[in-house]
């Protein structure tokens, strides 16, 4: 079976991302593969143990990115490529789910692709569904457990009523949530071949594609504003006077 | 000159990082006050490799190079030093040992289970009434056609009530005339007859970690088990050592970067007078000592690491590193409980449990005083590395990974 998983690079989950002259920074804080693209990995390295076949990671992004490629080989993916594009530097989900079909196809015979089910920077969750609507390719979405079986694959997928079960013919594209499972950490022998690894970098014209229209555009970006608390101590000779006091405050404050 | 780490180091630190981040961080307190070790701390790392991380592939390890292993070391005791002293007994101590010294069999005995964490290991040269001066060492082992007949008491022996095997160092000469020479090695099953061990309780630090007694009475022991040659025991037991205090001296600096993390985050939100203290002129200073500290102990223990993978002797360099970070890691632990006041004072943050643990390494693996005679015999022209029989062999990743 050959499985591929996409994943994106971001900022660290501790980096205080803000807005700048327009622009996000997170100043010198890491890059790391986005947190929910690692049980995308480990669900594709639990299909791929319990039943066969290869990994891929797929990621657009800069140079850079290949760190979070890195990453994904030493978890245990057999291969890792890179579509990087100056064309490719702001782009929406539409835009990215248009390139990774490109790319998905250019890799070839996918039986399953799986996502997380959002990124950690823009959040929208949309290019997996994106990505399936692109290839024509049927779409579970946030699964808990992933079965595959006689060339169909059933997820289970947690929600507030209970369970439900779905499943459809492989190929299909898939996203993960947490339940999935921990992301295993890299293996020493999974970190000396990825620091090894040749990792192809493929630009639009290798996937033989236009750069694509980016549809939503990011018209402003601020700061949330800054919520400003102030602290007054109570004070007074007695604990009743102290009490009497609060109380007044309360109530002039319109607390109560 | 090339200061840099490579992706390997790189991922090797990240994954040791996030390891106890997920998995020790949440419990380290609560077995630290238990005083008692989390139960699943040694099998986890077996199972992720990190007990066989410098060994190479074909004896059951990692293979990754002596670098590799101080970063490891780092990342262990910024989280707790009981993580560390795994890796100077266990990797460093025994398995180490038997690596550099052993024939092939008993790499394949003994190095293999180690290396894939499948038995524990440990060091025992230690006794009630000895430390350093091994001419007052009294466990002793006579030889009784193909066995040795082991009696005496080794003591404060980490992982001693864990450990499968032990690497022990016993008198098996008493008549010669220099002491190092009445001394030999053994790989001891430490589930044989005649062994006892026990733990010990009531340490200033190290709390999480197994520390304890072993008692040997009439314990035999197959002569195949003999470390090196009669009499070798002691070269073995120093060299074990040069091992032992470079996890260390990279497990210290791992402290000083926790207390200086530690200061600065609390520096930054903790305000007096007005400003945050990291504003004070004196808590910068502690925080300037702190970082220039946690640099020099880092520079110092890559020296010996970049020396060990290039198989050169490195007993000078390992000595300045140990003890420079050991020192440096107490006095960083002390300043980060007086840059958080009373706060630091209490187990509601890490800082008291860094200078607890560190006080330790400054004692055990040979006390800061016999590092100081230590340097000041190579600084003197009195000391000199002798070739060994057998070298700590140099990395070699066509060996290492094949």
């Amino acid at each position: 079976m050959k499985i591929i998983a996409c994943i994106k690079q971001v900022p660290d989950s501790e980096a205080k991302v803000k807005a700048e002259g327009g622009q996000v920074t997170w100043g010198d804080a890491p890059l790391v593969i986005n947190p929910f693209d690692e049980y995308a990995v480990e669900g594709a390295l639990q299909q791929k143990e319990a039943v066969g076949g290869t990994v891929t990671a797929l990621c657009i992004g800069p140079e850079s990115a290949r760190e979070a490629l890195k990453h994904a080989l030493a978890m245990g993916a057999d291969e890792a490529i890179l579509v990087s594009d100056p064309a490719l530097t702001e782009i929406d989900s539409v835009a990215a789910a248009r390139v990774l079909a490109a790319a998905i196809k250019k890799v070839g015979d996918a039986d399953m692709i799986v996502f997380g089910r959002q990124t950690l920077d823009n959040g929208s969750g949309l290019t997996t569904a994106q990505v399936a609507r692109v290839l024509g390719l049927p779409l579970l979405g946030l699964a808990g457990q992933i079965k595959v079986e006689e060339g169909s694959v059933r997820v289970e997928r947690v929600i507030e009523e209970g369970r439900v079960t779905v499943s459809a013919r492989m190929p299909v594209v898939l996203s993960v949530v947490q339940s999935i499972g921990e992301p295993r950490y890299p293996s020493f022998m999974g970190i000396r071949k990825a620091s090894k690894a040749n990792i192809p970098v493929w630009s639009l014209a290798d996937l033989g594609v236009e750069a694509p229209a980016t549809v939503v555009k990011r018209t402003e970006l601020m700061n949330p504003p800054v919520d400003e608390t102030k602290v007054e101590m109570i004070t007074g000779e007695t604990p009743e006077a102290i009490a009497e006091a609060l109380v007044e405050k309360i109530l002039a404050e319109k607390v109560l | 000159m090339d200061f840099s780490l490579s992706p390997e180091h790189q991922m090797t630190q990240k994954m040791v990082r996030d390891f106890v981040q997920k998995e020790i961080a949440p419990v380290i307190k609560e077995y630290d006050r238990r005083q008692e070790p989390i139960p699943f701390m040694l099998k986890r790392m077996g199972e992720l490799g990190i007990l066989g991380l410098p060994f190479p592939v074909r004896y059951g390890g990692q293979g990754m190079d002596y670098l590799a292993w101080g970063l490891a070391c780092e990342e262990l005791e910024a989280m707790d030093t009981h993580l560390r002293v795994v890796m100077s007994v266990h990797t460093g101590l025994s398995a180490m040992s038997i690596f550099q010294w052993g024939t092939e069999e008993q790499k394949q005995k003994f190095l293999v289970p180690l290396a894939k964490g499948e038995k524990i290991g440990c060091g025992a040269f230690t006794e009630p009434g000895m430390g350093s001066d091994v001419a007052a060492m009294r466990t002793n082992a006579k030889r009784d056609g193909d066995h040795y007949l082991l009696n005496g008491e080794k003591m404060w022996i980490s992982l001693a009530s864990k450990a499968d095997l032990a690497l022990v160092t016993v008198k098996t000469d008493p008549s010669s005339p220099k002491p190092s020479s009445a001394l030999s090695t053994f790989i001891v099953d430490l589930h044989s007859e005649g062994v006892k061990t026990g733990d010990i309780h009531g340490k200033l630090g190290v709390r999480a970690g197994s520390t304890g007694w072993i008692s040997f009475t009439d314990v035999k022991v197959p002569v195949e088990n003999r470390l090196g040659e009669e009499g070798e025991g002691f070269k073995i037991t120093m060299s074990a050592f040069d091992h032992g205090r470079y996890t260390v001296a990279s497990g210290a600096t791992g402290i000083i970067r926790a207390a200086l993390e530690a200061s600065v985050k609390y520096a930054k939100t903790r305000t007096t007078f007005g400003k945050p203290i990291s504003e004070h002129q004196l808590i910068q200073e502690k925080i300037a000592k702190m970082s220039q500290d946690y640099e020099i102990a880092r520079l110092l223990y890559y020296q010996v690491g970049w020396l060990k993978n290039a198989g050169k002797r490195c007993t000078r360099e390992t000595s300045f590193a140990k003890k420079f970070a050991t020192e440096a890691s107490f006095s960083a632990a002390n300043e980060a409980i007086q840059i958080h006041g009373a706060y630091g004072f209490s187990d509601e943050y890490d800082v008291e449990r860094y200078l607890r643990n560190s006080k330790g390494a400054m004692i055990y693996e040979g006390s800061s005083e016999i590092q100081t005679l230590i340097q000041a015999g190579y600084a003197l022209g009195e000391r000199a590395d002798k070739p060994l029989r057998c070298e700590a062999p140099a990395y070699d990743p066509e060996f290492w990974q094949n």
